[in-house]
């Protein structure tokens, strides 16, 4: 079986402490992805209200961390959950970090678009390649979210795959900033910076492939960390249905 | 601290269990009470040295299972065993094959703590007597410390050996009767649900003591308490309406089941 249910049990309350955690992350899921929206956008605009407000509200994204974990921590306590309510608690307790943290990489790119929102027009130009990985990034995001949802565990993998065209946005970034930082000196602090907000976005999709990961774990019982594309396609996909 | 050195030896304990021999074999073994078929021609190896708990929900025929390993079924009438039953090889269920030895072989611990109404010291040994085990007193008062040194009860016991093993506690009644098992020197000890009478500390004392035993004997046990199969048991089998659904390591029963209907039993979706 490619999804995993999370209800059913013989005790309501179960179900609904279940599907507390679930939604709860999920919401998480989201006030992440909106904030790195935010903050590219922020970034790519100079807009420093915009920066100041993603900044803020990083501390909503560690609160709920905290609770997530705590209820997640109940849940062990109290029910000793089994099978594929384990791997869901498990599972749940791994991806909020990776939450947090995708949280704080939004967080360092919307300091940055505060120290660098005073732009010159003629620099607008090196904010084209953001636009593309943001794209890239946000959708990433978004899958790896429904994935989770519907806990498919095809849909997890597919978004997980998509890390890679990040990577080489990413690299084409890395190249593009060089020749900048050669054609002008004067450039190097702001392109530096702006090879960091690069470096974040890509580590976002890092987070992003390993809550994927989780998912795949929490559907099909089975540890994809560590593995390559190629590899992880092939463990995926050979999965025999229940 | 103590969590890792556990289970580092658990995973000692996995990686030898593949070397593990067959001690009890079941093949197509059906029971019948009366023209009810309750069992539907179960499989299963037992392996030496290892606990297998047997979970299901109530009716599942776990239990009736486990009293064809040591022929407690030819104890109701109405029940036919068929299928072959092996120890070691050999069929149980042999005409010439002796009874009384065979429980001896493949002793048994029930769900209620039965005691014989005699002393503690009587409790343990009636069985070497009865099946000539020892010569003299001195080899009987020797089976009889060993077995309630094994069993973890004799610091409790060893200065009211005469006492009455009924006047023990629950816990202790319970560690009497596997004492009593030990005493005839079984290879395989079976056990029907043997703490669903006990409070949470003597249970966590058997489920320290089967731990211990493992060394030494191989283990059934039949449980309710999935937590308690989880805990004690190397292998765990899950029987649904007559059937084994799933056999398999413990550790993947209850992290990653194969067959849905021992998912939604193991996680509270249907009783």
């Amino acid at each position: 079986m490619s999804t995993q249910r999370i209800d059913g049990h013989i005790s309501q309350r179960f179900d609904e402490e279940m599907e507390g955690i679930v939604s709860d992350l999920l919401a998480m899921g989201e006030l992440v992805t909106e904030q790195t929206e935010s903050a590219l956008f922020a970034f790519i605009r100079g807009d420093v209200a915009l920066a100041q407000d993603v900044i803020s509200k990083d501390t909503r994204i560690n609160e709920l961390e905290l609770e997530i974990d705590d209820h997640c921590i109940q849940i062990l306590a109290r029910r000793q959950p089994a099978a594929g309510d384990l791997r869901a608690v498990v599972a749940i307790m791994k991806a909020i970090k990776d939450l947090e943290r995708i949280g704080d990489q939004a967080k360092r790119i919307a300091r940055i678009a505060v120290k660098l929102a005073d732009a010159d027009e003629r620099y607008q130009k090196q904010y084209g390649e953001f636009e593309l990985i943001g794209s890239h990034v946000i959708s990433m995001l978004q899958n790896t979210l429904q994935a989770f949802r519907e806990m498919d565990a095809d849909k997890a993998l597919a978004a997980a795959l998509q890390d890679k065209s990040i990577d080489s946005d990413y690299e084409a970034i890395l190249r593009q900033n060089m020749t900048y930082m050669m054609e002008d000196p004067r450039n190097i602090t702001r392109i530096v910076e702006m090879t960091w907000v690069g470096r974040a976005i890509e580590r976002i999709g890092d987070h992003a492939r390993n809550v994927c990961e989780y998912t795949i774990y929490l559907v099909q019982g089975l540890d994809v960390r560590h593995k390559d594309d190629d590899q992880l396609q092939a463990i995926v996909q050979s999965r025999p249905k229940r | 601290m103590n969590t890792m050195q556990v289970s580092f030896g658990e995973k000692k304990d996995n990686a030898a269990q593949a070397e593990h021999a067959v001690k009890m074999s079941a093949r197509d073994v059906k029971v019948f009470y009366g023209d009810n078929e309750a069992l539907h021609g179960i499989n299963m190896d037992i392996l030496e040295n290892e606990v297998i708990a047997f979970i299901g929900p109530s009716g599942c025929g776990k239990s009736t299972f486990l009293r064809c390993l040591n022929r407690m079924n030819d104890t109701i009438d109405t029940a036919r065993v068929t299928g072959l039953v092996t120890l070691d090889g050999k069929d149980i269920y042999d005409r010439s094959l002796d009874v009384v030895q065979l429980r001896a072989q493949v002793g048994m611990v029930f769900q209620k703590p039965n005691p014989f109404p005699k002393s503690i010291f009587e409790n343990i040994a009636y069985g070497p007597r009865l099946h000539g085990l020892v010569d003299n007193k001195r080899d009987l008062d020797e089976v009889v410390e060993s077995s309630l040194r094994r069993a973890g009860l004799w610091d409790e016991v060893k200065d009211r050996l005469e006492a009455p093993g009924t006047g023990l506690s629950g816990g202790q009644q319970q560690r009497l009767c596997i004492a009593r098992a030990i005493a005839v020197s079984p290879e395989v000890i079976l056990m029907d649900e043997p703490c669903s009478a006990l409070d949470p500390i003597a249970t966590s004392i058997i489920e320290e003591l089967i731990d211990e035993l493992k060394g030494s004997y191989t283990i059934a046990i039949v449980t309710h308490n999935m937590q308690q199969a989880a805990r004690v048991s190397d292998k765990t089998a899950f029987f649904h309406l007559g059937n084994l659904v799933e056999l398999n390591d413990t550790r993947e029963i209850f992290t990653n089941p194969q067959d849905s209907r021992t998912e939604d039993y193991i996680t509270g979706r249907f009783g």
